[in-house]
């Protein structure tokens, strides 16, 4: 796919939450609405601090109705890469930022006849905004937020709302006395089960459902976008006698397209074969529906819109 | 840009339809090369391009009011046009979320909309509605949101969810298709729909379209034309109603061969749909005569090369056999032969 089209928004509101939470309202800069939420989506956030560009991806927590804000909840981790430690120290109410167009890797499931949500820490942002859309309808849920026993009160106040239309649980009790394999076990033909949180959590919720006969299509984990970007590298085009440098979020198509080079492409998602173009050197990380396997493995063309170099550089027939 | 409506005129019985001469400039001419075949020809769905009815999400033209009562009278006609299944709800008020505001926003002098809260009104000149409603409730419309939204819109549409990595037609309004039926079609997924179509198993097409469409994004959709060819400018050629429109195909002659066939365009787009995770997948249905396409030299030429040199499969799927050497013989004396440009422009900027 093309890159999303990029949003301005201004920090309208910064609301501490726990000891290490903070709530993030963000609106139009330039007025306006925002694009319609979908529930279960996040949204990239480019923070600068100084010289330095983070790209952070964080769910929507407000509802689908919302789009005169957006709400994000972010955690301060100790291993930062950078980003939430950037947000929770230095952002300010009035300060302007991009964010990518809302993605939706997690979304609810129209023909589920009840929705059962399972929350570890953190993972408890996009099922939020799954409980907004839930209640509104008035469908079958129930949800199960797993937490320190020191931020229950915390996820409580967060659920409070939608506490009356299912059942809905925190356990702040740790994982070895949260009954997983029951809850999967008592759930009626039809439901479907979202999980977002730590991955051995994520991993648990799928294994036991699976071992307990649920079809693989009604078990949902949250999967932040890995097609999207990658290592930077560098793509020699021989028969332009350029050199083009294509960064971490950028694929190579567009790097040789900021270059002036007018390369051939249809589809930008690397389905219609458009973008082909012959390798002379180097080896490719292939990430196309279009090459079959053999043209992979011998590593003699490469689809521009989505493939990368496995190693720091490429030389193509270009 | 000022539209003029064309109000009166009809796709059916006396068929009173024509293009007028910007009408013909900015028909979506589907072929780029000089031969045809299937491939996944989709690509982003970008303001501007080479016709002017890439200029919108969805393009309004000319024959949009004529078009619309077409429309409502095949739905009085044969309600099952229109079907939703039940699970498409929320996908219902995403299109007309999508339609209303892309409409009131390309076209701001035809359309409007202004909310207060949930509380929304739509203003629809062209078609002289003005309705208020709540976004959300559907009492609060004259009939379900989906219908409504697509009995002002031109072209068809269906509705695809998505779920156990494939997508399933569960919702549509056809009723300007090219020989193909919702009522057999709905709850089909992707494989199942694409069935007919020769050839492009083979080639891997569908499998790549379906990964591709698998992974489409919101805020980015996309587009690709399609083609066939139907006699007389006739919207609604589905097998529902074989029995009138089925015969024409033995009307033609070489004396009206060019007045008669029409070469039937789709603008299919796809849209990502927020709250639901749906597809919204409109087929934009653009008619042009033989007699009026080969006023642009470039396109009779190569009209003439792509059906001439069409795979056989092709033509009998397109159930193009029966007339398809009077057009080709109709062509054949303006095509000199001579190399064209690439793409679909008409490389004219005044007929």
């Amino acid at each position: 796919m093309t890159a999303a089209p990029t949003l301005s928004v201004r920090i309208r509101e910064i609301e501490p939450l726990g000891a290490s939470l903070k709530r993030f309202a963000l609106e139009p800069a330039h007025g306006g609405e925002l694009p319609t939420p979908a529930p279960g989506a996040h949204i990239l956030l480019t923070l600068r601090d100084g010289g330095r560009v983070m790209k952070n991806a964080y769910s929507l927590v407000s509802p689908a109705a919302a789009r005169d804000r957006y709400e994000i909840i972010v955690r301060r981790v100790a291993q930062s890469r950078g980003g939430s430690a950037f947000l929770h120290q230095q952002a300010r109410e009035g300060d302007v930022i991009d964010i990518g167009y809302p993605v939706n890797l997690f979304p609810l499931q129209a023909k589920a006849r009840k929705h059962l949500l399972i929350g570890g820490g953190i993972g408890i942002t996009p099922l939020l905004s799954h409980l907004h859309l839930l209640k509104a309808r008035g469908l079958k849920f129930e949800m199960h937020q797993l937490c320190a026993p020191e931020e229950a009160g915390v996820f409580e106040a967060l659920l409070a709302p939608y506490g009356e239309a299912g059942e809905i649980l925190v356990h702040g009790t740790g994982r070895a006395r949260f009954d997983l394999a029951g809850i999967l076990a008592r759930q009626p033909l039809g439901t479907h089960v979202y999980t977002c949180g730590p991955r051995t959590l994520m991993e648990a919720v799928a294994t036991t459902a699976s071992a307990l006969g649920w079809p693989a299509g009604k078990i949902h984990k949250e999967s932040f976008g890995e097609n999207s970007g990658g290592l930077p590298f560098k793509a020699m085009l021989a028969r332009s006698g350029i050199e083009v440098e294509v960064g971490e979020t950028q694929s190579l198509l567009e790097a040789v397209e900021a270059a002036g080079i007018d390369a051939p492409c249809l589809c930008r998602g690397g389905a219609c074969g458009e973008c082909k173009v012959s390798v002379l050197e180097g080896e490719v990380e292939h990430r196309d529906d279009f090459l079959s396997a053999e043209e992979k493995a011998s590593q003699g063309a490469i689809m521009l819109c989505v493939s990368r170099a496995r190693g720091a550089r490429l030389v193509l027939d270009l | 840009m000022t539209l003029q409506f064309k109000p009166d005129e009809t796709f059916r019985k006396d068929f009173t339809y024509r293009n007028s001469d910007a009408g013909i400039l900015r028909f979506p001419f589907p072929f780029p090369e000089d031969e045809y075949m299937y491939s996944v020809n989709i690509e982003p769905h970008v303001r501007g391009g080479p016709t002017a009815a890439f200029q919108a999400a969805f393009d309004v033209d000319e024959h949009y009011v004529a078009e619309c009562r077409e429309r409502a009278l095949v739905l009085a006609e044969d309600p099952k046009r229109c079907q939703v299944l039940p699970h498409m709800e929320l996908a219902q008020w995403d299109t007309l979320e999508l339609i209303m505001e892309s409409l009131a926003a390309d076209y701001p002098d035809l359309f409007s909309l202004s909310k207060d809260g949930d509380l929304w009104t739509w203003v629809n000149k062209p078609l002289s509605i003005q309705q208020t409603f709540t976004f959300g409730k559907a009492d609060t419309l004259p009939c379900p949101p989906f219908e409504y939204i697509t009995r002002q819109a031109q072209g068809d549409f269906t509705l695809q969810d998505q779920r156990e990595d494939n997508l399933y037609v569960d919702g549509g309004m056809v009723t300007t298709q090219a020989d193909w039926s919702l009522e057999f079609d709905i709850g089909m997924s992707f494989h199942e729909w694409h069935g007919p179509v020769p050839l492009a198993h083979e080639k891997g097409v569908f499998d790549r379209a379906l990964k591709y469409l698998l992974r489409l994004q919101y805020g980015q959709p996309v587009r690709r034309l399609n083609w066939t060819m139907t006699i007389n400018p006739r919207l609604d050629t589905s097998p529902e109603n074989y029995p009138v429109w089925g015969p024409d195909r033995t009307t033609i002659t070489p004396e009206n061969v060019a007045e008669k066939v029409h070469l039937r365009v789709e603008l299919q787009t796809l849209f990502r749909l927020p709250r639901s995770n749906a597809i919204l997948f409109g087929i934009r249905c653009y008619l042009a005569s033989v007699a009026e396409l080969s006023r642009v030299p470039k396109w009779r030429k190569r009209l003439h090369r792509v059906l001439r040199d069409l795979h056989p499969a092709i033509q009998e799927y397109k159930g193009l056999p029966r007339y398809r050497q009077m057009v080709i013989d109709t062509l054949a004396p303006f095509d000199d032969g001579a190399p064209l440009s690439k793409g679909i422009q008409s490389d004219l900027t005044a007929l």
